[in-house]
């Protein structure tokens, strides 16, 4: 089987937020919908404060809470563990939206373009009318590992087979690979990190890792 | 078109806006119209009119439900709604809908013909829908994760609890100008008022047990004296009044009926489109960055575990 995760080093990670913009960039999204984000964390009490940036975005979790909610089926999880959206399915409830714990989902009403009426070059190439007055969401890139795939590229290792925000990370803060394969990049890295999962008490099982130290002793 | 433009950023916990005065309203809608159709059994077993209080509990209810149809995107998809019944609430309270709106048409009609006791079984197969629907209504928040304050284990006896005291308050204030009668039904509403205070303060002590985002316990602590006083002190002393037959009693029941359920749309209002706040970002750990160390993580803006 294939299980698809991604690993986020938070010791690499420095806020720039390329990520964020690839992604828009990759499938772009509206305004004020960011399918992929980097929050800012601070912690500590001063003097010794400490300032965290956290990327998240769709966890593509085991046990999906948004797919348990969705009344029309619109949000399905694949064998390979990618938690998808059918916009042709999807009634525009916003029940998912509340079912999940990562704010991932956005309702988007209307058409909404980044500058003005007339969409930029990509936003046009891009454009689905589909995804307005639904919800959306990230999808892994789900078209680019499905190509890249059918021309026997390897998710997570080949750039044409891995998530915009993989690729576009300027400190290799993100690996994106197959958890059930234990020679994977991110089964390696899992084995040889400390790591946690966001908000691992709701036992949504998140696929995204966060690393915060070497070592193999998990939280 | 231009939407309103929400970016989600920063850690701490985020109003929702997925679900709007909309949605509240088909809480509203549930609740009343489910407590509505109970008096209304409760009635027709005493040997009272019926007719009214049914008719309103199910215009409630599709009150409810077709403020949720605005709310959709996608409101022709709405049949779509019924794909999912394996896991989905949602589903579930759309599949109920059919059999309580179905009988509660033949309920109706059966009165109209003058078919009383049929009318009363249909009304009681209504009612029983009704009951799941409001059921269902519960666990549609419960299931949703995302919320803290919705997801507490301890709002499902809350939404419970306040729809039939809606229903039976709303009912007190019509009945004592109409043929209803209100000897049994002013002490039932009164109790029910009294459980749903109950239930509030045990949901509220629940959110303390488990957590939630500080902005949303400010807004429920906020409501709280003005929530108590117009939906438990008033309605229960005018109520009382008005069963000790004191003078102006009807005038009294009305005002004490209507208190108590607009208290509980406003509680309900508040708990969809004000304290419905997000969990935010939490991280148990921070990383280790050069010669550093670890230290705890953070859960901006979240009081409790």
């Amino acid at each position: 089987m294939t299980r698809y995760a991604m690993v986020v080093d938070l010791r690499r990670c420095v806020g720039c937020q390329t990520c964020t913009a690839a992604c828009k960039l990759a499938n772009s999204t509206p305004p004020g919908v960011m399918w992929r984000r980097v929050v800012d964390v601070e912690t500590g009490t001063f003097p010794n404060v400490q300032r965290v940036f956290v990327p998240t975005s769709c966890q593509h979790c085991d046990n999906p809470p948004c797919v348990a909610a969705c009344p029309s089926e619109a949000t399905r999880k694949r064998d390979d563990g990618i938690v998808i959206q059918d916009y042709e399915m999807c009634i525009g409830c916003g029940y998912c939206v509340t079912a999940c714990p990562y704010e991932a989902r956005f309702k988007v009403e209307a058409v909404d373009f980044a500058y003005g009426d007339e969409p930029m070059r990509h936003e046009a190439e891009r454009y689905n009318d589909d995804m307005n007055g639904v919800v959306q969401k990230c999808t892994f890139c789900v078209d680019t590992i499905d190509a890249g795939i059918a021309r026997g590229l390897t998710p997570g290792i080949d750039p044409d087979a891995t998530p915009a925000c993989v690729n576009s990370c300027i400190a290799n803060a993100l690996t994106f690979g197959d958890l059930d394969d234990p020679d994977s990049n991110v089964s390696k890295k899992l084995r040889e990190n400390r790591y946690f999962r966001m908000h691992e008490e709701e036992g949504t099982g998140s696929n995204m890792y966060y690393l915060w130290d070497k070592g193999e002793i998990t939280l | 078109m231009k939407q309103t433009r929400k970016v989600a950023s920063g850690p701490w916990p985020r109003l929702q806006r997925a679900w709007d005065i909309r949605a509240a309203f088909n809480f509203v809608g549930g609740g009343t119209g489910a407590g509505l159709l109970v008096m209304a059994l409760l009635a027709a077993l005493d040997g009272r009119a019926w007719f009214v209080a049914a008719f309103l509990g199910l215009a409630f209810v599709a009150f409810g439900l077709f403020m949720v149809l605005l709310e959709i995107g996608k409101p022709w998809r709405a049949f779509n709604v019924f794909h999912h019944p394996q896991t989905s609430w949602m589903t579930r309270e759309g599949v109920v809908a059919l059999p309580l709106f179905a009988c509660g048409g033949a309920a109706l009609g059966l009165n109209l013909l003058g078919l009383e006791r049929a009318g009363v079984i249909a009304l009681a197969a209504t009612t029983a829908c009704a009951l799941g629907f409001l059921y269902c209504q519960a666990r549609i928040l419960r299931a949703a994760r995302g919320i803290p304050t919705w997801r507490n284990p301890a709002l499902t006896p809350y939404i419970l609890a306040a729809g039939p005291a809606e229903g039976a308050s709303l009912y007190v204030a019509l009945a004592v100008w109409t043929d209803g009668g209100t000897a049994w039904a002013l002490p039932l509403a009164m109790a029910l008022v009294v459980a749903r205070a109950l239930c509030w303060l045990w949901y509220r002590k629940g959110l303390d047990r488990t957590g939630a985002p500080e902005a949303s316990l400010e807004v429920l602590d906020r409501m709280a004296p003005g929530f108590h006083l117009a939906g438990l002190a008033l309605p229960l002393g005018l109520m009382a009044a008005a069963l000790l037959g004191m003078p102006g009693g009807a005038i009294m029941a009305t005002a004490g009926g209507l208190l108590a359920a607009i208290a509980g749309w406003q509680a309900k209002r508040v708990l969809i489109t004000r304290a419905a706040r997000t969990q935010g970002v939490a991280i148990p750990r921070t990383p280790v960055r050069g010669r550093g160390q670890s230290h705890a993580g953070a859960r901006p803006g979240w009081i409790g575990r």
